[in-house]
């Protein structure tokens, strides 16, 4: 048996975000296949263009065009690319001063081998097929040829046309999420039907789900207590707006249910009763998904019902709230 | 300005941590190291600031559950910052200087390998024209080596000679993931990996954690016959873009340096997660050839996220403890590429703890 229990997680998240008139700006021109720069107080063009000037602090408003062609800066081979690259074969990432630029921006190019890439090189554009304002409508760098960058279908006239304004950039990550030793005990009991929870030595409190110490003077809890399916509701809500991922039908009530012997509240759901007759103090036990469905899993519980029997007292759970 | 020192320092760093991305499983023994150094009680403790990101491990939250590791009944002043430990000790620091309190425990904690480091940190980068390309790590630091390179500034038997120290003085740290010297020739015999860098020029994913007290004046004198008394300490940042800097520079460095007295450093501990980077903070610190650098083996041969930075702080730390030198200086960095950069400067005496 492994210390702890591990499992995959991906965390992700498209972030919306608008984009200011700067770089809003320069995203236009990527859409319309064009790369657009900011000159600086210095004179210097600069691509991508710094929403506000290095030196003067005033925003960037003079804006140029540069060329889809460009000198190698620097590089470094990228043996083995992770996940979002703009290649998912080995490649190189590249600085690149554009033609009319005066400083270098970052990208990847398309070559094979260290070999084929150099300080001083002659790169040029490669365009995505479909463009939406983003800096991957740049597919990536290549080595120049004679005749410049493919053709792609792209709108003549003036620059900015229908400006983009917002971007949206996925981000997912992925983990292997271990548990903590007490957590990991936790699931291991709940793969087998028992409900653990772990004992602070020195205010003898019962943590359930068990921490590795205890929060309130920072022990190390140790000693793994089995604790009742039976409890008491110390409060609860009833859920009747609707919500992304929600699985259950509003309106439906979530309880903190204070399982007897323990002294830290679980959340869970409340069925078998209607919500508006659930109440602090009602009494309610366990009811368990079929043994069959377990796993390392709180959801083992399918929800807490009713037990029909007294409510607590107060003076039972009122330290609890 | 008040004396304030370093009083305490305790580390964890391993390849691996098999637990809780909240890693109190190694911060409590940390605290109790702590306690048992100082004397004291988690109630002697005046502040508390934390150095974590939850992007490192996918963990929402992870420094409030940090917190269960202090205990806080009765509740502790406490504060956090996404940040390095050695930015969280200034915090600490400037939290001192107001009055406010006389002691602080300072501590951060990492689960780097949870997931793919070099790929998580590109979300540390701008958001419109870098993080959607997913600039690794690695790649940046290559992008910096190869303009030092090229400048002649460096050469790559320049970066095989501080891989080498490191390696061997990391023979007697027991806490770095990657030691054993051997030759400038053998590690220049190695394959390049992301050419220009081979594998020993980049720091190891290393999960861990790590925790410094601080104390001031007659707090710090009842803990220790050395402390080491915070001479100075300076932070800056340079743009983010890797267009719009020399990459062979570390403008922030030179001016943390100015705003501290590094006269008479006998010891630097600098936070150079790749080779190169090394080379570029002695410039820029203008240290002599006669300073002893990265005696504990130093990032490059274990570099716990959050963690590394304050680190140097604290071997820094208990080289002044044990009178082994003087004064010493320690630097932490945090963004791509040596974006930003903290300088701390330590000496056995307050002279000039008052700058």
């Amino acid at each position: 048996m492994t210390r702890t229990l591990s499992a995959p997680v991906t965390v992700a998240f498209d972030y919306t975000r608008s984009t200011g008139p700067v770089l809003g700006r320069f995203l236009t021109g990527l859409r319309d296949a064009k790369l657009v720069g900011g000159r600086t107080s210095e004179g210097k063009v600069v691509v991508p263009p710094p929403e506000f000037d290095p030196v003067t602090h005033a925003a960037i408003d003079d804006f140029v065009e540069v060329a889809p062609t460009g000198t190698v800066t620097s590089w470094t081979w990228v043996p083995e690319p992770v996940a979002g690259q703009p290649f998912d074969r080995p490649f190189a990432f590249v600085l690149v001063t554009l033609d009319g630029a005066d400083a270098p921006f970052l990208h990847a190019l398309d070559v094979s081998s260290p070999d084929q890439v150099s300080t001083g090189m002659r790169v040029q554009v490669r365009w995505a097929d479909e463009r939406v304002g983003a800096i991957t409508d740049i597919a990536g760098l290549e080595p120049a040829t004679g005749n410049g960058p493919t053709a792609v279908d792209a709108p003549e006239g003036r620059l900015g046309e229908n400006p983009v304004t917002g971007v949206i950039t996925p981000v997912s990550l992925d983990y292997q999420y271990a548990a903590s030793p007490e957590e990991s005990a936790f699931y291991r009991g709940l793969n087998e039907g028992r409900i653990v929870g772990q004992r602070c030595p020195t205010c003898r409190k019962v943590y359930v789900p068990p921490r590795s110490a205890c929060p309130a003077d920072g022990t190390p809890t140790a000693e793994e207590v089995e604790v009742s399916q039976t409890g008491t509701i110390t409060t609860f809500c009833i859920v009747n707006v609707p919500f992304l991922g929600q699985k259950i039908t509003p309106p439906y009530v979530s309880a903190y249910v204070l399982l007897d012997g323990a002294d830290i509240a679980i959340l869970h759901l409340i069925l078998g009763v209607p919500a508006d007759e659930v109440r602090m103090g009602m009494r309610v036990k366990a009811v368990w998904k079929p043994e069959e469905e377990w796993t390392y899993s709180l959801e083992n519980i399918d929800h807490f019902e009713p037990t029909g029997d007294p409510d607590a007292d107060y003076d039972t759970y009122r330290h609890h709230l | 300005m008040r004396d304030v020192a370093v009083v305490g320092f305790a580390q964890r760093q391993m390849e691996e941590f098999d637990g809780s991305p909240t890693c109190v499983e190694l911060l409590v023994p940390l605290f109790a190291e702590c306690y048992e150094q100082t004397g004291w009680t988690r109630r002697d403790v005046g502040f508390w600031c934390s150095g974590s990101s939850d992007y490192l491990a996918g963990r929402s939250f992870s420094f409030v559950s940090a917190v269960d590791a202090i205990g806080v009944i009765p509740p502790v002043n406490e504060s956090h910052v996404e940040m390095d430990l050695a930015w969280a000790m200034y915090e600490a620091w400037l939290k001192i200087q107001t009055g406010e309190v006389d002691t602080a425990l300072v501590y951060a904690f990492g689960k780097a390998s949870a997931g793919v480091l070099r790929r998580t940190l590109a979300l540390q980068l701008e958001p419109y024209t870098m993080t959607p390309l997913w600039p690794d790590t690695v790649s940046l630091a290559g992008l910096q080596a190869r303009a030092g390179l090229d400048a002649g500034l460096w050469d790559e038997r320049a970066m095989a000679e501080v891989a080498n120290r490191s390696l061997t003085d990391a023979e007697k740290n027991e806490y770095s993931v990657r030691k054993g010297g051997s030759s400038v020739e053998e590690l220049l015999a190695r394959p390049m990996y992301a050419d220009p860098l081979r594998k020993h020029d980049c720091s190891p994913v290393t999960d861990g954690a790590a925790a410094i007290v601080l104390a001031a004046g007659d707090r710090a004198r009842e803990v220790r016959d050395r402390p080491a008394w915070i001479g100075g300490v300076s932070h800056y940042i340079d743009p983010m873009s890797m267009g719009t800097r020399d990459l062979t520079r570390s403008p922030s460095t030179a001016r943390a340096a100015a705003a501290v007295d590094l006269d008479g450093v006998e010891l630097a501990e600098l936070h150079a997660p790749f080779s190169h980077q090394e080379l570029i903070l002695r410039h820029e610190l203008g240290l002599a050839d006669d300073v002893r650098i990265n005696p504990s083996g130093g990032a490059l041969t274990s570099n716990p996220m959050f963690s590394a930075g304050g680190i140097r702080i604290g071997e820094a730390a208990q080289r002044i403890w044990s009178g082994e030198v003087s004064k010493a200086v320690a630097h932490a960095t945090s963004g791509p590429a040596l974006q930003q950069n903290l300088v701390c400067v330590l000496g056995s005496t307050t002279e000039g703890a008052s700058n």
